[in-house]
């Protein structure tokens, strides 16, 4: 790990705080399975998948003032993609030529990095198309405007045949990383899915602290002023839109390797909600707050599974004491009271 | 019987009132959600929550006391209402001052708590709420047979839209309702309640959705989720309406039932998704929305 976090950011700039947090959370992902702890890989998978997209989604509320409620198209879509691209081993489009023809075009068999890539490029493509629509409009609109296009996305996944409708796509194999490592197992999926998480991670701190990042910090604290300094607010706001979604991908993408299904769970606006949850929990505009409140979103889920039906009830509960007392979110309360960025 | 594009006349009338139908509640879930935005600057995202609450109510009432469809045509809204204005005081009154984006996200939690306590107590499949049996028969008018269930729905929407809109537009009450969205502060200055009036004005637009969950009982299957689909939907209704205008909201909700309906009779596969189309339409076109003059 110390290698890429030294490639990614010059140590000079890092404030000791997040340093320290860094470690911390490396630690813990690396003994978390190991005795004496001995936490479940499945749970750390499923913690994981949500906590990467949740930094994801935080990318765009956090720091461009952005309140996306469609996020689980982007999830959802590369999920699918994902396990399809594992399960079929084709990409498969249809073409036009004195009538409609499948053009199909093999893969190598049972190539985990490339249905990522491929669910995560379709996200971004996603990102792209629904980005450019809704930043036609600000505030609440631009809530409304995600939301009733994940929407839309969400019925065409039902009417979709490779979607599998309401039972999804099923059995779903890992397969052999670059053709080598055997996924199967679950210490090895979830050392992939922890690589994959760190990577992004620190892709998304690079990005924050980047001067990109700063006007994008600029446009959510003054838009009408970043616009007057010559800033093309709606190109920067477009590209912010795009990697968090492309991001978002990565998350749904890996999480169909990690649990082997793909379903319209995933693409539903419960899930858009929970990811505004998790980062709401945690606190908008930090970086470590996602990760924090996802894992603890995954852990209610998790503990109060036996009473399945009034889990809704008290995400909602939550969401609402966040917004009425903790609008800072844990970890961003946490960095206030103690003068430090995390 | 004669045919339009190769659609039996009968049918395609049959979808015109039908899109009529779905567009009232459109009308109606759209104007509550505009008048509140327009009073509280919050989108109210527990409104399909609440008109599911109306809904529920009606069936309630007739279980367990007994009051039929017409007294609950009137109860519901008002009690529905009252917990409306329990909410404000309770939740909603701190945000006013905050980013807008709180109240949705507020609205959203309290969405998630409603329809999760009545999913719990109702489970996931439907109650039947009878039609009133004033109502049961059907008008011959020539050219189709016309249910008076739907026809009664699309009357009650058209009146109780267009008098809010004459209430706001054309009263002295709306006047001021009208001066304080601009400028409460001036508007209390001249001594009127403003808090107060914000107050009831929540308890107007959930009372809307109330009364729009009571028309609904008798046609939709009355269920916990029934108002989070349909919220959504409202949602890009508003959207290509624009906020701004209380006459905008009540237009882009019938057009789009109308819409939606000529869709189901041509493409019925394409009917759930036009109206989100037509969003996408218009954000490239006109990305203010429709009824907005500018920005």
């Amino acid at each position: 790990m110390a290698a890429i976090d030294a490639a990614a950011i010059p140590q000079s700039e890092i404030p000791a705080s997040m340093k320290i947090a860094f470690a911390v959370m490396v630690a813990t992902l690396v003994a978390a399975p190991l005795p004496p702890f001995q936490v479940d890989p499945v749970f750390l998978m499923k913690a994981l998948c949500f906590a990467l997209f949740a930094c994801a989604f935080n990318l765009l509320i956090g720091y461009g003032g952005l309140l996306s409620f469609g996020h689980a198209m982007f999830f959802g879509w590369a999920s699918y993609v994902a396990a399809h691209l594992a399960k079929v081993g084709a990409i498969s489009m249809p073409y036009w030529s004195d009538g409609w023809h499948w053009l199909v075009i093999p893969l190598p068999p049972q190539s985990p990095e490339l249905a990522i890539l491929g669910g995560t490029l379709v996200a971004g493509v996603l990102g792209g198309i629904v980005g450019a629509l809704a930043i036609r409009r600000q505030g609440v609109y631009f809530a409304m405007i995600t939301l009733a296009l994940a929407q839309m996305m969400y019925l065409f996944a039902l009417q979709m045949k490779f979607t599998g409708g309401e039972d999804g796509i099923q059995g779903v194999p890992r397969g052999r990383l670059f053709g080598i490592i055997d996924l199967s197992g679950s210490v090895a999926m979830y050392a992939f899915v922890m690589l994959i998480f760190l990577a992004a991670f620190l892709l998304i701190y690079r990005i924050v602290y980047s001067p990109f990042g700063e006007v994008l910090k600029a446009i959510r604290e003054n838009e009408p002023r970043a616009i007057s300094l010559g800033y093309k607010t709606e190109r920067y706001k477009l590209v912010a839109f795009i990697l968090s979604a492309t991001l978002a991908g990565l998350a749904g993408a890996t999480k169909a390797l990690a649990f082997q299904f793909a379903s319209l769970t995933d693409l539903h606006w419960t899930m858009s909600g929970e990811v505004v949850l998790m980062a709401l929990v945690g606190g908008f505009g930090t970086i470590f707050g996602p990760v924090v409140g996802a894992v603890a979103i995954v852990a209610l889920q998790t503990h109060f599974a036996s009473f399945g039906e009034w889990v809704p009830v008290i995400e909602g509960a939550i969401f609402i004491a966040c917004v009425l007392v903790l609008r800072r979110g844990v970890v961003g309360e946490l960095a206030a009271r103690l003068h430090i960025r995390l | 019987m004669f045919e339009i594009f190769g659609i039996p006349s009968t049918a395609l009338f049959g979808q015109l009132v039908l899109g009529l139908v779905n567009g009232s509640f459109y009308a109606l879930l759209g104007l509550g959600l505009a008048v509140i935005f327009g009073m509280l600057n919050i989108i109210n995202f527990a409104h399909g929550a609440q008109y599911m609450m109306g809904a529920f109510a009606a069936v309630l009432l007739l279980d367990k006391l007994g009051i039929g469809y017409w007294p609950a045509l009137v109860l519901v809204p008002v009690i529905i209402g009252a917990f409306g204005i329990v909410i404000e005081r309770l939740l909603l009154q701190w945000l006013y001052k905050l980013d807008h984006l709180y109240g949705l996200l507020l609205t959203f939690g309290l969405a998630l708590v409603i329809e999760g306590v009545f999913r719990r107590y109702y489970g996931p499949s439907g109650i039947r709420y009878g039609v009133p049996d004033l109502l049961q028969g059907e008008q011959n008018l020539g050219f189709m047979s016309l249910p008076d269930y739907p026809a009664w729905v699309i009357a009650v929407s058209v009146v109780v839209c267009f008098g809010t809109w004459f209430a706001i537009a054309r009263t002295r009450l709306g006047s001021y309702l009208r001066a304080a969205t601009e400028n409460p502060t001036l508007v209390r200055a001249f001594g009127i309640d403003v808090p107060r009036m914000i107050m009831l004005t929540y308890g107007f637009g959930v009372a809307l959705a109330a009364l729009a969950g009571v028309l609904a009982a008798p046609i939709y299957n009355v269920s916990a989720q029934m108002g989070s689909d349909l919220i959504i939907v409202v949602f890009a209704v508003v959207v290509i309406g624009g906020m701004g205008s209380i006459m905008g909201a009540i237009v882009a909700g019938f057009g789009l039932g109308i819409v939606e309906g000529l869709t189901e009779a041509f493409f019925p596969e394409a009917s759930s998704t036009v109206i989100f189309a037509v969003m996408v339409i218009v954000l490239l076109i006109r990305p203010t929305g429709l009824f907005v003059r500018g920005t």
